[in-house]
């Protein structure tokens, strides 16, 4: 029955994974370059992120096409219907991982004001979140999604733990303003990225349960 | 929401076959109410339980009760010939009778003694204009129906239903032999029909339940599995073998 069809969901979670794994790979690269104070593996953040840009295009397409021909229904269709939501949130994690990268290119060779310490870990635990939402997705595994969610409290935390370093810098060193925002802002971004994976996470338990819990 | 039609424990044997298990469901006035389910589920004999169409065949047997506004029809105060102007039936072949389109839709009032050529005149027109039929044949109203097209000849034999003033009526499974246009017509005349009518409605196409139904019965050998609004049956049954089912994984 319909082994077709089932096939092509397959497919499309297949693809989801991938277009995360590209998405995982360059929030790391991202936070990597600016670590590294590398601009030209920034400019590449730019490259990588068209190709996630085409990856939600054609998994977008692949959904409106099994919407239109096989009109899947129950969970079929929260699966499809998911899938077209969460390639929103990764396309939008790939521009935070860009704009990451565009500030890496404004500070430039500007030494640090400070060494860089809670923005990598941010970016370990948001990259950590990524993968396992993904999992959670893909095994239908509302557990592992729920736990996932919970781990974007830890970056909140380290978020507030950036922005307190940084205010503290600025007040002994007002000329450190500049770069000081600059680097809030890279925090902001990766905090918005664990926010969206906290959506995934949301909208796997919609799949599985066909009920809305708001998590966090 | 008012019950039309109450069924309670309703079991239905073909000899000492039992084809209906145990069946109770409140059906809702003005309201499309689809049966779905695998072939030889029995959703086309309890559709047939509703007007006691099943009585034509022999040995056959009812037990439990049908109740249309609280009367029981399987009583023997009932008369099954004027429950079934009650409850009319549309079947899955169009079946016009080798007449004129005027003398299919009279039919059944001049069998009832109704002569006033005025009445019948009024009764065409209006139940023409209501299966959306008038346009299309009112040139040709005294020419033979078997001359109209197969979509034509279901809207002229639900024509010759309402004509006889039904509360209820029954389609099984009333646009499988038609063509998709022929079918979309049929579908938007239920959604108009269901204004004046309660009705009933056997498919084997699921999204035609999903588009026209209120309520939808998922059957399965026999029993009812799963009866819920549409809307709900479709987008997250609560029993897996409706999910399995309406997600072609069995069926």
């Amino acid at each position: 029955m319909r082994e077709h069809f089932f096939q092509k969901i397959d497919d499309i979670k297949h693809d989801i994974l991938r277009m995360g794994n590209m998405v995982e790979r360059i929030i790391n690269d991202s936070v990597n370059a600016l670590k590294n104070q590398d601009v030209e593996a920034s400019k590449r953040i730019y490259i990588d992120d068209d190709k996630i840009d085409t990856m939600e295009h054609e998994i977008e397409n692949k959904c409106v096409s099994l919407l239109a021909l096989q009109q899947p229904l129950a969970k079929d269709l929260r699966v499809i219907t998911t899938a077209l939501r969460i390639i929103i949130d990764l396309e939008r994690m790939g521009d935070h991982a860009v704009n990451i990268a565009k500030t890496t290119i404004e500070i430039g060779n500007e030494p640090f004001i400070k060494p860089l310490v809670d923005i990598p870990k941010m970016a370990d635990i948001t990259q950590e979140m990524v993968k396992l939402s993904l999992d959670a997705f893909v095994k239908e595994d509302i557990n592992l999604a729920k736990k996932v969610a919970e781990m974007d409290e830890e970056v909140d935390k380290l978020y507030e733990l950036v922005i307190k370093d940084l205010l503290s810098i600025i007040a002994k060193d007002s000329s450190s303003m500049n770069q000081a925002a600059k680097l809030m802002f890279v925090g902001r971004f990766l905090e918005r990225i664990a926010d969206h994976t906290t959506n995934i996470c949301e909208r796997i338990i919609y799949m599985v349960t066909g009920e809305y819990e708001e998590i966090n | 929401m008012e019950t039309k039609i109450k069924v309670e424990n309703l079991n239905f044997y073909y000899g000492n076959n039992r084809a209906l298990s145990n069946i109770n469901m409140d059906i809702y006035k003005n309201k499309i109410t689809a049966f779905i389910g695998p072939s030889g589920c029995g959703k086309s004999t309890f559709l047939r339980t509703i007007n006691r169409m099943n009585e034509f065949i022999e040995n056959t047997r009812v037990e439990g009760k049908i109740l249309i506004d609280g009367e029981d029809i399987y009583s023997k105060k009932v008369d099954p010939v004027e429950l079934r102007r009650r409850v009319g039936m549309v079947f899955q072949r169009p079946n016009p009778f080798p007449k004129t389109i005027y003398e299919n839709i009279v039919y059944g009032l001049k069998k009832n003694g109704v002569k006033n050529k005025e009445i019948l005149n009024e009764v065409v027109d209006t139940t023409l204009k209501s299966v959306a039929l008038y346009e299309e044949v009112k040139d040709k109203i005294h020419k033979s129906a078997l001359e109209l097209s197969g979509g034509q000849q279901q809207r002229l034999c639900i024509a010759r239903t309402i004509a006889m003033q039904p509360d209820v009526i029954l389609f099984d499974e009333p646009t499988s032999a038609l063509d998709p246009i022929s079918t979309m017509k049929i579908e938007e005349l239920l959604l108009e029909l269901k204004n004046d009518y309660t009705i009933i409605i056997v498919t084997h196409s699921m999204q035609q339940a999903a588009r026209i139904s209120d309520y939808t019965a998922f059957f399965l050998n026999g029993e009812v599995i799963e009866f819920d609004e549409t809307n709900k049956i479709f987008s997250n049954p609560r029993d897996k073998r409706t999910e399995d089912y309406i997600t072609g994984r069995f069926g």
